[in-house]
């Protein structure tokens, strides 16, 4: 599969995503709060570890398009560059954004275009990942009245980021409608969700007012800069090494 | 029915261990045997979960998308390994919740090895190579272990860290072959793991309490001393394919015992560490306690949602049929 200019951008942003977020997911190995969720945890970050090298392949050298650029240069959402937090705020991320990635990889998986086979196998996997997200989502959520007051507060704080997925990506064929679409199922599936738990949909703007969302052009948060640091500073260190 | 005296269920417990039968959770079994058995399966589960951490700690600086793969991948296994042995070590009738309980304070051990800090990337292949190593050394006997449930668990830990072995070996290969400066690293990585890694296999046989009456319930299968030489005749070739010295100048084939001589361990410093002293045994505990307190949150969360759903199902009518 070759990937032409106009998928390069698209397989750039949706690989930044899987990069990105696997990476703050592997932040958690050691300490979850059970160890069932160490295993979880670790699973889906290498599922999405999987889909980035898939991705970036497409694109050019995973390492160098991984270590090697500046933040400016990453195109992933705002989302999945947020730090952990506590459990909610993991939980609440991979809720809003295992969501977004299934519908768009069902989408992608059935359109035939040049990302049809990579979203056909990822999709398998994100099904996962949202089952996962929506099950802690109502035990939080529905569980005692602190797990409740915490889920809350990661599904309120988080809620900023989430109208910046269905901005349209350029090189995934997929038109102003389609995104509308994308975003009402996802709007519908999350409500419901949150809904069933006992939580209150978040009330803050997504996309209309003031909210986040430059990731895919390279304008991210603060945080990011310093998980880049860490992630990049060995492979750095050795310029032209192999490992 | 006629009672049977204890005598005689030791008798069938001594003749089903004699003849390589396995114990099972259902059989008698002696007490002594029973204890024995969950110190050590819980100290080996919490060994997995402690050993977690000096891996952990280079997941999120892994030198390449590959190698960050691998690694993670390892922790994970080491996350299902802790969860087999629990599982494990229940069917001796005692819960992972107390075991852990006991880890965190402090009335269980963990390998010492965890206890020593992961400087630099190549720490990750020597744990690779020389812990992971060094652990399978001692494990595979344990496969024809005479408790059941341990042997099998054994089984599947071993397949999988004989596979995280060989991705040490070869990370460590890489290094070696790789720029001065990453040789470098290669090296200073196996002078610091060489000794504490022989130090798994416990003290020499003339000082370990537990070996005699292990081997008797055949438990263990081989003396600590064996097992250390067993992987030290192991260690030497690989080194040398490696193209890394190990870490001892009295280390020399000897050709009368057909195998290799080497220098004496320093026990002063294993018994420290046990004793809490290593460089990182209040680090290790201290993660394992806040990831266990600052979950607490999340398990109350998850048994009162189950509560709230089993009341649920007990209430609500059943749907009618139509």
């Amino acid at each position: 599969m070759t990937a032409t200019s106009m998928d390069t951008a698209a397989a750039l942003a949706l690989g930044d995503d899987a990069l990105v977020l696997s990476h703050r997911l592997g932040e958690w190995a050691g300490h979850a709060p059970v160890l069932e969720e160490e295993v979880a945890l670790a699973n889906i970050a290498l599922d999405l570890l999987g889909q980035a090298r898939v991705l970036l392949s497409l694109v050019g050298d995973e390492d160098e398009l991984a270590y090697l650029r500046e933040e400016r240069a990453f195109r992933n959402l705002q989302l999945v560059e947020q730090p952990g937090g506590d459990f909610a705020h993991t939980i609440a991320r991979q809720l809003y954004f295992s969501g977004y990635q299934y519908l768009l990889y069902e989408r992608l998986a059935a359109d035939g275009g040049p990302l049809s086979g990579l979203a056909a196998k990822a999709v398998k996997e994100v099904a996962y990942h949202r089952d996962h997200a929506e099950q802690w989502t109502t035990r939080l959520g529905d569980g005692t009245q602190e797990s409740h007051r915490r889920m809350q507060r990661a599904c309120d704080a988080l809620w900023r980021y989430t109208g910046e997925m269905f901005r349209p990506v350029e090189g995934l064929g997929l038109d102003a409608e389609d995104w509308v679409l994308l975003d009402a199922a996802w709007t519908a599936r999350v409500t419901e969700v949150l809904t069933g738990a006992t939580l209150t949909v978040p009330e803050g703007p997504r996309a209309d007012a003031w909210s986040a969302g430059g990731g895919r052009e390279g304008l991210h948060t603060e945080p990011f800069g310093r998980m880049l640091a860490e992630m990049q500073h060995l492979h750095r260190s050795h310029p032209g090494a192999s490992w | 029915m006629t009672s049977v005296t204890t005598e005689a269920y030791e008798a069938a417990f001594d003749a089903a261990v004699a003849a390589d039968e396995r114990i099972e959770p259902r059989d008698w079994m002696p007490e002594a045997y029973r204890a024995t058995l969950i110190r050590q399966m819980a100290q080996h589960a919490h060994s997995e979960i402690i050993g977690m951490q000096p891996e952990a700690n280079w997941i999120t600086r892994a030198p390449s998308l590959r190698r960050k793969a691998i690694l993670m991948a390892k922790v994970q296994d080491e996350a299902g390994h802790g969860l087999y042995l629990y599982s494990a070590a229940e069917t001796l009738g005692v819960s992972r919740d107390e075991l852990l309980d006991k880890l965190h304070t402090g009335r269980q051990k963990y390998s010492s090895i965890f206890n020593y800090p992961t400087l630099t990337w190549a720490d990750v292949g020597a744990i690779g190579w020389l812990v992971d190593g060094a652990a399978i050394t001692n494990q595979v006997p344990l496969c024809r272990c005479s408790y059941g449930p341990y042997a099998r668990a054994m089984v599947r830990v071993c397949k999988e860290e004989s596979f995280h072995q060989r991705q040490g070996y070869e990370l460590l290969l890489a290094l070696s072959k790789g720029t001065p400066a990453q040789h470098a690293m290669a090296q200073d990585a196996v002078d610091r793991w060489w000794w504490p890694s022989l130090m798994m296999f416990g003290p020499p046989d003339d000082a370990s309490a537990h070996s005699a009456q292990s081997m008797a319930w055949k438990i263990k299968r081989h003396s600590n001393d064996e097992l250390r030489q067993r992987f030290v005749d192991i260690c030497v070739p690989q080194a040398e394919s490696l193209g890394l010295s190990l870490p001892d100048p009295d280390l020399r084939w000897n050709e009368e015992r057909g195998h290799h001589d080497f220098g004496a361990i320093d026990w002063s410093e294993l018994t420290e560490v046990i004793k809490g002293n290593g460089p990182c045994n209040e680090q290790r505990l201290g993660q394992r306690r806040r990831a266990h307190e600052e979950g607490a949150w999340v398990r109350e969360a998850a048994a009162a949602h189950a509560a709230k759903r089993r009341t649920a199902q007990h209430t609500e009518p059943r749907e009618a049929t139509a």
